[in-house]
Order: C-alpha cells, then structure tokens, then sequence
C-alpha cells in the first residue's frame, strides 16, 4: 500500500516534467507577451523592451526553463506580471474560494447524480429514465459560461433571489480564520455569515455542477444496469431480502466503482470549469485569476495555474483507486 | 436497526460543525445590525495596489487614496481648478521658486496626531530621500514624472530633482522651494501621490521600509494596513480574500462630514457583471460604465454621471503598409469618405464629439483652425482617381472582447467605417483579433496592417502626453518618416515659456492635420453610476469623486 502511494507520487516528476516543457514552449509562441498586456494601448518600442528585460524574457529560452526549474524545486512559482505579487500568494488567498465552489459543485453532482442515476435505471424506459437522460446531454451540451450566463440573469438579476457577484456579503462584517467562509462563520459562530456565504455558492455550483452532473447521471444508471442483470442481485431478491437491503448491498456498492473512476476524472474538469463560473459571477477564486491571467500573457501564473492542475489530478486520482478497495473488497491496491 | 449511511454522515458533519463552532473569535462589533442604508457598496474594476499613496498609480489605489487623505491643495468638486485643501492659501516669492503655504489650523490625523508644518516637512523629505527600491520607477511613479529626481539618485538615468527643500517657518506656514520655476506647480500637487500623511503612523509602521526585487516589490505594514490621513473617511478593513476595502466615516474631521457610515469598494473586474450587480442590488453604483450602457441604465432610473470627455478614437492609416497610403491624396479620401458624424450619433454615448484634432478641447493647445475633413464621398472618389487608386484593397483590423472608455464597441464602428469605405469603392478585408495581446501587437508593430483604429486617454491636461505619444517619432503603427515633425516636436517639448509652448502646440495640431498620418474619429465622456436612490456625488474630469458627499435620498 505504501509502495503503490510512492511510486505513484514519484510518476508525478517526469508527467510535470513534460508538462512544463510543452507549455513554456506553447506560451512563449503565442503572438504578443505580458508587455504588450501591461502597457495597453500605451506602448512604445522602448517601454515594451524594458518590460521585458525587467522580467528577464530576452534571456535564450532554456535560461529561462532553467530558472523556472530552480525556482519549482523550492515550491516558487514566481511573481506575476500582472499584479506584481508572488503567484503563490495569490494562490493562497484564493485557493479556499475556490474549493469552496468546486465542493459545492461536487456534492451536488454526487448527491444529486447517483440517485437520479439508480432510479432512472430502475425504471428504465418509464418518463423519469427519458427525462434524466435526455437532461444529461443537454447538461453535457449547454456550456458552462453560458448557463451561468442565463442562471445569474433569471435568479440574480431579474427574480433578485440570489446575489449575482462575489463570495459574501460584505456589509455583513464576517470574521476571517481561515479565508473558507462558510467554515469561518461555523467556527465564530456568525451563523448568518456562513449562511450568507452558502447562499453565495448555489448559483455557480449549480453552473460549475452541470457537466459533472450530466455524467454522473449517465455512468450510474449505465452501471446500475449492468449491475442489476448480474446473477447474485437476482439471488439476493430470491432469498426475500427487502429492496433496501439489495438496493444498498448489492446494487448500488458494485455499480459504484466506475462512477468512483468518473468523478476522479472530472476533478481537472472542475477546475477548469471553476475559470469560467468565477468570471460570470465574479467569485474571488483561482479561476477567475486565471481568466484575467490568460489575456494577460501572465506566464508564471498560467504556468503555476496548469502545475497545481496536474497535481491535484495525480492526487485526486490517487484516492479514487484507494477507494476501490473500499467499494470493492475484491480490488486490493499493491 | 441500524442507522442508514446517509444519517450517519449527516450526523458527522453536524458533530464536527458543532465541534469548530466557536473556536475563533468573532471580530464583529455588538450592535452593527441594520447598517444598509448608511453603507454604500460600490464596484470598481480591479482591486488596489497599494494604499500608500506615495507608491499610487494606478486608479482604484488613487481612488481609495482621496477618500482617506487630503493635499495641499486640491482640485474643485466637479472640476479642474485649484481650490484650497490642506492649505488655505498659497503665494510664491518673486522669483516664483519658493512658495509658503499657509495651513488650516486644528486638523488631526486620524491617530489623533496633530496635523502641521512639521507634519508637512516630513512628508516632502520622506519622498525627497527616498532610497533603494524606493526610486524605482513602479514605485514612485507620479514624484518622478513631477519632480524628476530625488536628493540622491541611485540611477544616472534620472534628471534633476525640481524640489529642493521643504521648511517649517511656525505651526501653519510651511515653505516648499523648488530647483526652478516650474508651470506645475502648484497644480501638480493636487495629486494624490502628495498626499499629507501621519508622521507617527508612517514611523509606527516602516512605511518607507520597501524591500524585495525591482520585478517582485514588497511594501511594508504601513502601506498594506495602516494608510493614516486627514480625510473624511478613515481605513477600516482590506478583505483581499473576499476583493472589498471597507472605509468609514472620520466623526473628527475638520470639514464637512461624510454623509454616510461606511464605503465598501468592491471588485468585480468584469464590466457586465458590474452592471448586473448594481441591477440586483448587490452593489449600489460603479465606475467605467461601458458606453453602450449609458442609456439602458438611465432609462432604468439609475444616476448615470458624465465626466467631461479626456480622450480620442482615431483611424491610423499605415503608409508602411499598402504603398499607395504613402500618397497624401489617398489618405485625404479616405478622411473625406468618413462619416464621422454618423458614427458619433449612433453608436458613442450621448456628449460624444466629432475630433478635429489629436486631442480634446479640454486640454491646452488644441486648435479649432486646423483642415477639417468633411464627409464627401464625391470628393473622396475624385482623390482616389487623381492618385490612381481607384481600385484599392486595404488590410482593415479591428479588436474584438473589448470595449474602451474611447470606442465603446469595436465591432460596429468597424462595420460603419469599412461601409464608408466600401461606398467610395475601397476594397476593405476584414482582419478581427482578440484585443490583448494580438490586436496591439499586430497594429503597433510591423508593417501588416493598412488600416485599424486605437485610442488614447489622457494622464493629465497635457497636450504632449497625446500628440507627442502618437507622433514624436518615427513608429510602427503609422509607418512615416517625418523628420521635420518630429523637430518640431522637440522644439515645443524644450519650450518653458507656457503661453509660448501652447502656441507651438496648436501649430503642430495644424502641421498633423495637413499631412493626416491617421483621421481623429471622436471624444467620448466617460461615465460613472451610483443606484436610484443614490445622490449628492459630482463627476469629475480627473476621476476625483467624492464619495463624503454621497447619500441615500
């Protein structure tokens, strides 16, 4: 068990490795850099040279990977050209925004999902097995920004039911701990706060949820199919255990497993996901940073945005097959 | 019977909420429950830098910066002219290099320390001595476009500093002698970055104590947590977590008080998200309202100010581009094939203008007796045959995902131009691209491009600033060599004398509308929106609103 989490940390260094080769190569070709972002419409050959220069990109390409390399081993990932602040800093501050919605996101895919997914298999071919599956490929379908575009223009704008912007409330004066707010108002007890900040998160978690969602729903019922022709749910009927017990025991902890390797997989969707909701309802995460980041040619922040990506799916990854071994006894990880 | 899984993690979670609750402090004042209506939310486009205004360029670090300190002197609400601040009067000597301001009396800084000479005197020595990173340009910014240098400089590139000393003559007169008669002064020191600010606090908090890299600064505590003047409202809280600087009203300050409790400056970058915040109540007014939306929202009851216009939308012509844009007939048709007019009528927000020059009328030296380009499509063909141009194809790119304070939408004044164009038989090809970085880079450099539009704002009423921008050198955006401009440029930036260099400044207007590098398209007034029953504050043409003045009806 240990070995297996070692070596598949260890598969981490040479996957980050040619990652950032691709991508430093990648960015560097795109026409135009940070100067030109910097200095707008107010650029001149000189300003833009001594931008660059400030930021050492007249330096041979491999310098520069050399630099960056140096500066990853000891976890820097730079300072970015657009704020003039550490990229890690601006990570911190606004890593918690994020999980917060990408959570938000989760549970409502998950919990949503897996049960619309069981019921739309057992009444396979009855209206709620159509509906749920002709809604999942609209889910699939409709993109993010734009349902987010149309969830914040009816509840928020026009009905007023949801706030269209932000993380909070800030005229209700929260206390910070530890910037996840929902949790900061649970610990200081400003039950309103942690109200205020959840009620924050419904609209673009239901946006960021719809993908996730979608396919949940769709690799559920197809696994609880599979699952419910199997030999020993049959058995398991015929020895008059209660639809419950064979609902909970057989069925649903064997079609599990797959939907357990989906929701591993959607975890870099999220956080790409994440980048468009947060600049729809302007939620102060990462996403939204990095949206701004991309037009403006940031490359540490573009470059440190994509690492953290690869790392958290590596990880993300990494507990879903130690998972298996809890779903499925049969599965044991060496 | 045992308890289903979902009970069991729903109870799990409720023991561990129970179990964090209350183990952090609240911070939260007793009392502050139905704040709504003394609290104005206002949403900006990016978060502040810094709140040191000394280290201030950028314009929501300046907006939160007027709100909390004061100069010396300061600009009238609404408008450009020096008016009374700090000080209530100010005299040169006669060779108009020292100046002695007399102060207001009985101010305090919001620690309670006394406002005076001496207060004064260290503010201009702190800026004046200023060390290390402190010099860089990022930091300093405003000192060195206005003063120029510092006691020591540290790179050889900077000039001479126009400030020399600063003396305390008694508690409420205060000397500041300068190197040399300069017209800045005293306009210049309405700037924000002279700002008077607390000495205690500035001591207290290693204010001038900058460190880090010239590409990685870092401020002190001072700077990013105890911003300490004498304004209406004092620093409360910088939420970076949640993007909003709180500020609250200065029950101690010595004129007339803010009318509401508390600003929260909010960002929200994205200008449609904005809008829709103020439509939902989340927030109540925002700056940079996009052109496009002045109507919808005063049609909505929302009060919608505009600032007088400080800024030109201008079609370049690229005479490196297509050889035939080299011919001054070429470039004349097109001028006349332009129905500028039109343009500003249908899509640039109400007190839009047709330019005639490179710049406003807001701004000295601008010329009204320069060649004027009236539309005539007749006239324009006429050009293009005596230039044997009739059957001309010219590269047209226009920025798409953008709006600017000058073109509020890119698309359609492409779409206007080229019909333009089109109706006096140039063969337009289209080229739209992403605005940062592309557009700017295809357009500013290399010689791609034939035809495409830009715009400038202004920093200050300086004519230099705009036309010297555009057109002191030779540049890849407008692809001409004209060395007798570009001398008379020099000239009029060398010339001391103010009445002399304005003079120069409306010939140079009459010299660049003759030879027509680019066609000056129009002015658009920029604007700032505050909720339906938001009253009281006044549009300024250099951005300085007051938010004290603001109240809910």
């Amino acid at each position: 068990m240990f070995r297996f989490i070692v070596r598949r940390l260890l598969q981490l260094i040479p996957t980050l490795l040619g990652l950032s080769v691709l991508l430093f190569i990648w960015l560097r070709r795109l026409p135009g850099g940070p100067e030109t972002a910097i200095l707008g419409e107010r650029g001149t050959p000189e300003t833009r040279a001594a931008i660059r220069r400030n930021l050492g990109l007249d330096e041979p390409i491999l310098v520069q990977y050399a630099r960056f390399l140096r500066r990853m081993i000891r976890l820097d990932l730079g300072t970015s050209t657009g704020t003039k602040r550490a990229v890690t800093t601006e990570f911190v501050e606004r890593f918690p925004g994020t999980v917060e919605l990408t959570v938000m996101a989760l549970v409502l895919a998950v919990g949503i999902g897996i049960p619309l997914g069981y019921l739309a298999a057992r009444r396979r071919g009855q209206f709620l097995d159509h509906a749920s599956v002709g809604g999942s490929l609209i889910g699939i379908c409709i993109p993010v920004f734009f349902l987010a575009y149309v969830l914040k223009a009816i509840f928020a704008e026009n009905l007023g039911w949801f706030p269209s912007s932000g993380r909070q409330d800030p005229t209700i004066g929260a206390t910070r701990v530890t910037n996840f707010f929902v949790l900061d108002g649970i610990m200081t007890r400003e039950w309103d706060a942690a109200a205020d900040a959840l009620w924050h998160l419904v609209l673009p978690g239901i946006a960021l949820a719809s993908i996730p969602l979608a396919i949940i729903v769709r690799i559920t019922r197809a696994s609880v199919l599979e699952v419910l022709n199997e030999d020993f749910v049959r058995t398991a009927e015929a020895k008059g255990l209660t639809e419950r017990t064979v609902r909970r025991r057989h069925v649903l902890r064997n079609a599990m497993l797959p939907v357990a390797t989906s929701i591993g997989l959607q975890a870099g969707l999220l956080l790409s996901g994440a980048v468009l909701t947060e600049t729809v309802f302007a939620f102060s995460g990462i996403g939204a940073f990095v949206a701004e980041s991309i037009s403006q040619r940031d490359y540490p922040v573009l470059m440190g945005f994509i690492m953290i990506i690869a790392v958290v799916y590596v990880l993300v990854n990494l507990l879903v097959d130690l998972s298996y071994s809890v779903i499925d006894p049969r599965v044991r990880v060496r | 019977m045992r308890a289903s899984r979902p009970k069991v993690a729903i109870a799990a979670i409720a023991v561990a909420a129970l179990a964090v609750a209350g183990c952090a402090e609240s911070d939260r004042e007793s009392g502050s429950g139905d704040s709504k209506k003394d609290t104005l939310v206002f949403g900006v486009a990016g978060d502040p830098k810094v709140l040191d205004p000394s280290f201030a360029s950028d314009g929501e670090s300046l907006r939160v910066a007027r709100q909390v300190f004061e100069t010396l002197v300061r600009p009238e609400e609404g408008g450009t002219k020096v008016t009374p601040g700090l000080a209530e009067s100010w005299t040169p000597d006669a060779a108009g290099t020292t100046w002695t301001f007399k102060l207001r009396s009985g101010v305090k800084f919001h620690d309670g320390t006394d406002f005076n000479a001496e207060a004064v005197c260290a503010n201009f020595d702190r800026w004046y001595n200023a060390k290390g990173l402190m010099q860089s340009p990022d930091v300093t910014a405003y000192w060195q476009d206005v003063m120029g240098g510092f006691a020591k400089n540290e790179d050889p590139e900077l000039g001479p500093s126009l400030f020399k000393s600063c003396t305390a003559k008694d508690a409420t007169t205060v000397d500041l002698a300068f190197t040399r008669v300069s017209s800045k002064i005293p306009a210049a020191l309405m700037l924000p970055s002279f700002s008077i600010q607390s000495p205690k606090a500035m001591e207290q908090y290693d204010a001038s104590n900058v460190t880090g890299t010239a590409e990685d600064i870092k401020y002190p505590a001072y700077a990013m947590e105890h911003p300490t003047g004498t304004g209406p409202f004092k620093f409360k809280a910088w939420d970076i977590a949640n993007k909003t600087l709180t500020i609250e009203r200065n029950d101690d300050y010595h004129g007339d008080k803010a009318k509401l409790k508390t600003i929260i400056f909010k960002t929200i970058s994205d200008e449609n998200a904005r809008k829709q915040a103020l439509r939902s109540g989340d927030i109540q007014g925002y700056d940079l309202v996009g052109p496009a939306d002045v109507e919808p929202l005063k049609k909505e009851g929302f009060n919608v100010l505009t600032r007088p216009a400080f800024n030109i939308l201008y079609l370049a012509i690229n005479q490196k581009g297509n050889p035939k844009l080299a011919d001054l007939k070429v470039r004349q048709a097109i001028a006349h094939a332009l129905n500028r007019q039109a343009l500003v009528d249908s899509k640039l927000p109400p007190g839009a203008k047709v330019a005639m020059n490179f710049f406003p009328d807001t701004v000295e030296g601008w010329n009204g007796d320069v060649t004027k380009y009236d539309y005539d499509p007749a006239k324009a063909k006429a050009l293009l045959a005596e230039a044997g141009a009739s059957n001309l194809t010219l590269r047209f790119h226009y920025p798409t995902e953008v709006t600017r304070p000058y073109m509020p939408n890119p698309k359609d004044i492409f779409e206007l131009l080229s019909a333009d164009l089109k109706a006096v038989g140039i063969n337009v090809q289209a080229i739209p691209l992403k605005w940062s970085p592309d557009y700017l880079n295809a357009t500013t450099s290399g010689n791609k491009h034939d035809l495409h539009f830009l715009g400038w704002t202004g920093d200050y009423g300086d004519a230099y600033n705009f036309i010297g921008t555009f057109f002191d050198r030779q540049k890849d955006e407008w692809g001409f060599n004209n060395p007798a401009l570009f001398t008379q440029f020099k000239d009029a930036d060398t010339t001391a004398d103010v009445a002399a260099r304005t003079e120069k400044y409306k010939a140079l207007n009459k010299t660049i509308m003759d030879f027509l590098p680019g066609v000056p398209i129009s002015h658009s007034p920029p604007a700032i929106v505050f909720g339906k029953d938001v009253t009281g504050v006044k549009a300024s043409p250099l951005t300085d609103e007051r938010y004290s003045s603001a109240e809910f009806k």
